[in-house]
Formats: C-alpha cells, sequence, structure tokens
C-alpha cells in the first residue's frame, strides 16, 4: 500500500471512527476511495472481488455457503475531496445457510459538489441471514447527492435487515430505492432513519413483495425534516400468499418550514394474507414538547431532543 | 410562612365555559399541599395555567412565583424559576433513552446522579437505563422515570397531577416516600388529587369544586368533609350553597 493510500485509509477510519478495526484481525474490511480499493482485509468464507474503471468501481461481494462471519464486515465508501461522482455497481450474494452482517460507512465529510450513486443487487440464499447497516457521514453544507438504489431477492427462509442512516452532517439530497420479493417464510425488514435541514431533500422509496406462504416484511422509515427540508416516503408492501404477515410504519416529524408527505401503499391479493400501516406525520408532540420545557428545555432544545430519539 | 407561589383572582374560560371562577390559593414554601376535588373540578386546569401550558395562558389575574409575576413567561422560563409539572400521563417518546431524559432534566449532570435518581423511584438503573422512553414501558414505570426526571431537576416547587393514577399499590408507597423525602429537603409540592390517600400525604388542602375553591385548611381538617361531602359529590359539580358551602 503506498503512502497516499495510507494517509486516506487513515483519514477516512477518522471520520468514521473505526480506528480499531485494523488491530482485530478477525474483522474483515475495504475502503474504497472515489473508484479505487486503498485497503482491504478479508477473512475466510468472504469473497470481495473488483473491478477499478475511470467513472465506476464493481464491487461482487460474496459470502459461501454455510459461512458465518461472526464480526461485521466494514465496507467505507468515501471521496475526500470537494468534488466528483462516486459510482459503485455493487452485487452481494449471500449464499444458502451464511450468515453476515455488513456496515458500510459512506464517508463525503468536505463535499461540495459530490454524488454517490450506489446500484447494487443482493441476493439472501435459502436460510441465510444478512444484515446491511449503512451509515453516512456528510459535510456541513449538504452538498452531497446520494443515490443508493437496490434489487433485493431473499430466497426460502432467508432474512434480511437494513438500516439507512445519516449519523453526521446536512442530508444533502437523498434518493433511496430499495425492492425486494421475498421467498416463503423469509423476513425482510427495512429501516431508513434520516434528519433533513436547510434545503435537504429526503427521497425514499422501499417496496416488499411478500410472494411466499409466511413471508413476512416490516418497512420502517422515521424522518425529520426542519428548516425547509423536504421529505417524500414512498412504502409498499404486498402481499400474495397465504399467511404473509407485513407492517409499514411512517414517521416524519417537521420543525419550521419543512415539508413532509408520505404515500404507504398495501396490497393483498390472497386472503390469508395480511398486512397493517401506521403513519404519523406532523409537527413534534405538544405533550412531548411541554414536558421537557416544564423541566427547562428551551423548545428549540426539547425539540432536538426529541427528533435525536426518534432517529436514534 | 413563606409563599412560594401566589395565584390571585385567577380565572379562565374555554368554549365559553369558566373554568376557573377567581381563584386565590398560597402555597407555602416547604409544605405539602393537595388540591382536591372531584373530576372536572378544575385542578388540572390550574396546574396547567401555573406552568403556562399550550391553551391555557389566557387567563385572567396573577400568578407569582417567588414574589415575581410569571404570567407573561413561557414554560421553560417558569421551569427555569424553579417549578415543574408531573403529568397525570406521562408522555412517551419514540427512541428516547430513559438516560438521556433525565440527564436532559438535569441540565447534563453526571450518569451516576442519573442512576442514583433512577433508584431513587425503585428502578434499576442497569436495567432501566438504556430504555426508551416509549410505550414498552408500563404505566407505573412511565410514573417512575417521570418522577425520577422530576428529581433529576430538583426544582423548588413541584406541581403532581394525580400522582396515584395508574399506579400499584408498591409504586404508590415508592411515591409516597419521595413525597416525605421531598419535605425533608424543604421543597414544596402540590398534589392534585381526587384521592384520600394521596390528600393524607399532604399538610394542606384547598377543595376545588365546579372551578371555585370551598375550602382551604389543614389537610387533617379537610380530609373528614372531602370525604364525607365532597367524594360522593351529589350536586355534579355545581357548588349547592346550602350543602356544600
Amino acid at each position: 500500500m503506498n503512502n497516499n493510500n495510507i494517509d486516506l485509509t487513515k483519514e477516512l477510519s477518522r471520520i468514521i471512527q473505526t480506528d480499531d478495526i485494523f488491530r482485530q484481525p478477525d474483522v474483515a474490511h475495504i475502503f474504497i476511495h472515489h473508484h479505487k480499493v486503498i485497503q482491504s482485509h478479508l477473512l475466510p468464507g468472504l469473497e470481495i472481488k473488483v473491478k477499478e474503471y475511470e467513472d465506476h468501481i464493481e464491487v461482487n461481494t460474496t459470502v459461501e455457503k454455510d459461512s458465518k462471519i461472526d464480526k461485521p464486515v466494514h465496507m467505507c465508501f468515501g471521496m475526500l475531496p470537494e468534488q466528483g461522482i462516486q459510482k459503485i455497481i455493487i452485487h452481494n450474494d449471500i449464499r444458502e445457510n451464511a450468515s453476515a452482517s455488513f456496515l458500510a460507512h459512506c464517508a463525503f465529510p468536505n463535499a461540495v459538489d459530490i454524488q454517490h450513486i450506489m446500484e447494487g443487487t443482493i441476493q439472501v440464499g435459502k436460510n441465510a441471514h444478512y444484515r446491511y447497516l449503512e451509515r453516512h457521514v456528510h459535510g456541513l453544507y449538504g452538498g452531497v447527492k446520494v443515490y443508493p438504489h437496490s434489487q433485493i431477492q431473499l430466497a426460502e427462509g432467508a432474512h434480511f435487515y437494513s438500516e439507512f442512516e445519516l449519523i453526521k452532517g446536512r442530508a444533502g439530497l437523498i434518493d433511496i430505492q430499495y425492492e425486494a420479493n421475498c421467498e416463503a417464510n423469509s423476513v425482510l425488514e427495512m429501516i431508513a432513519r434520516i434528519s433533513g435541514k436547510g434545503n435537504d431533500q429526503i427521497m425514499i422509496k422501499e417496496i416488499g413483495h411478500l410472494k411466499g406462504e409466511r413471508a413476512r416484511g416490516f418497512l420502517n422509515t422515521k424522518v425529520a425534516a426542519t428548516d425547509h427540508a423536504k421529505a417524500e416516503v414512498y412504502n409498499k408492501l404486498t402481499a400474495s400468499a397465504a399467511y404473509a404477515r407485513g407492517h409499514v410504519s411512517c414517521i416524519e416529524i417537521i420543525k419550521d418550514n419543512g415539508i413532509v408527505s408520505a404515500i404507504p401503499i398495501v396490497e393483498v391479493n390472497h386472503p390469508k394474507a395480511h398486512i397493517t400501516h401506521e403513519a404519523a406525520l406532523g409537527s413534534v408532540d405538544s405533550k412531548q414538547l411541554q414536558t421537557l420545557m416544564a423541566r427547562g428545555l428551551t423548545e428549540n432544545e426539547a425539540t432536538d431532543l426529541i427528533i435525536q430519539g426518534l432517529l436514534s | 410562612m413563606k409563599n412560594i407561589l401566589e395565584v390571585k383572582d385567577l380565572s379562565f374560560s374555554t368554549n365559553g365555559k369558566n373554568i376557573l371562577k377567581n381563584i386565590n390559593i398560597e402555597v407555602w414554601e416547604g409544605y405539602v399541599h393537595a388540591i382536591v376535588g372531584p373530576n372536572g373540578a378544575g385542578k388540572s386546569t390550574l396546574a396547567s395555567a401555573i406552568m403556562g401550558l399550550e391553551g391555557y395562558r389566557d387567563y385572567q389575574g396573577s400568578i407569582y412565583l417567588k414574589g415575581e409575576e410569571i404570567s407573561k413567561l413561557s414554560i421553560d422560563e417558569r421551569a427555569r424559576r424553579g417549578i415543574t409539572l408531573g403529568w397525570q400521563e406521562p408522555a412517551r417518546y419514540e427512541g428516547l433513552l430513559i438516560k438521556d431524559f433525565l440527564k436532559a432534566s438535569a441540565r447534563n449532570k453526571s450518569n451516576d446522579f442519573i442512576f442514583k435518581q433512577l433508584e431513587r423511584v425503585g428502578l434499576d438503573p442497569e436495567e432501566y437505563a438504556n430504555r426508551a422512553v416509549d410505550k414498552t414501558l408500563s404505566g407505573g414505570e412511565r410514573k417512575k422515570v417521570e418522577l425520577a426526571s422530576i428529581l433529576a431537576m430538583d426544582p423548588d416547587l413541584v406541581l403532581l397531577d394525580e400522582p396515584d393514577s395508574g399506579i400499584d399499590a408498591e409504586t404508590l408507597d415508592k411515591m409516597f416516600e419521595i413525597i416525605k423525602e421531598q419535605k425533608k429537603n424543604k421543597r414544596t409540592m402540590v398534589l392534585i388529587t381526587h384521592s384520600l390517600a394521596v390528600l393524607k400525604q399532604a399538610d394542606h388542602a384547598f377543595v376545588f369544586c365546579n372551578g371555585e375553591i370551598l375550602m382551604k385548611a389543614e389537610a387533617q381538617k379537610v380530609i373528614p368533609y372531602f370525604k364525607n361531602k365532597c367524594l360522593p359529590c351529589k350536586h355534579k359539580n355545581i357548588p349547592d350553597e346550602k350543602g356544600a358551602r
């Protein structure tokens, strides 16, 4: 690894607070800056093949059949410059009976005009378990556009859990599009927690199709929009097999001139399937706010704490 | 006796109905007071007006906290001057951890301090500090968390609205222990209640009916009146000149 790569790796790991993973031989990781791999460490049962191109990078990840990766695999995708486009085409294949948890850190701390495009496919094999946590660290000024798009296939008995979270900085533009097909006895859970401020725009489109008997799905979105931020949430869950069960939940909070909208669609076309949904949109609950104010917090402090809790 | 709170000629109407009619009360510093009366008498409305809650600020009359007129102050400004309110049905907060809720009330004191307040209300910090103040807590647990947040804030004056509502006998005993402890520490409490058991914790009481004060007296003197005339209220919240006064 050349000195430049060492510096980039150090800087990215400092930003995403993962310095310690380099000291742990049983933790797999891969660091990708722009369209280049700058550091990686793999473990038995985990294969990551990468093809670097000038305008994108292809990442093919395989967790072999029956392999259990005990500790989360850290994947860091980032760009330190202020401007540029990072395009990642990623295929994740979690094979039969395999189990793995991936923690994707997406870091664009200096973004003024950055696009992060991720086009993905995820296949979770029969009775395999896959957790995918995507955590974003952005800059303070919202100059980032993020497009995480993924097609997901869950085989019989597969479990898939995803979580998208902006942990630091301004959202900028976030356009999430996930669509999942779920076979019998599979479990789908997709959670997104994002806070927008300034003129941030948040668009979330999560779709799950419960196609197999006893497939279960849960789409859970929590968004806060303050200042002039806008958020649109489109959640759709369909059930077309006996005993398929699902729930769609969307909570969106506004403050100042924030605007939020939600379109929950639930579609059932089997008499023994069942899906529920709930949505709550509006300003911070008055009783929650007044309770904290009665303990001496200002309205702004109280609102921030409520939003922080909601998105935690 | 020094007044920590004075309410003078306070009236409040909403939707054309007079909820509070010319209320005058004095709350003595370091004492436990009770505001008793049947449902709908105006007790909680008075507490809401004193705290300055939304929808209860448009009253006539004056409220003095430690000699300062506080009617123009917001809820948090009143709180920072040393008063707080414990709700009958405490709020739930999705995702907000109990330790963070208490830390906010305590203005970011240490974890040790926070944990001590949980212990005081009978909640094991190991088990509860990292749980959320949400629907996974029972009504009694939420009530205890609310009380712990008040203890963490350590105000001079606490208004507790129906402190016994929705809690079991064991939790109620814990609540009474804390009331005694607070009194020992010279803190002032106003218990809003229609429960005889809660009234018995007070030194002094105000009997409310239909937005008016029927009686101000030592709690011991109010108990028989409240028990015999007020609780089996026959006049449906309308003070009966002959019977109730």
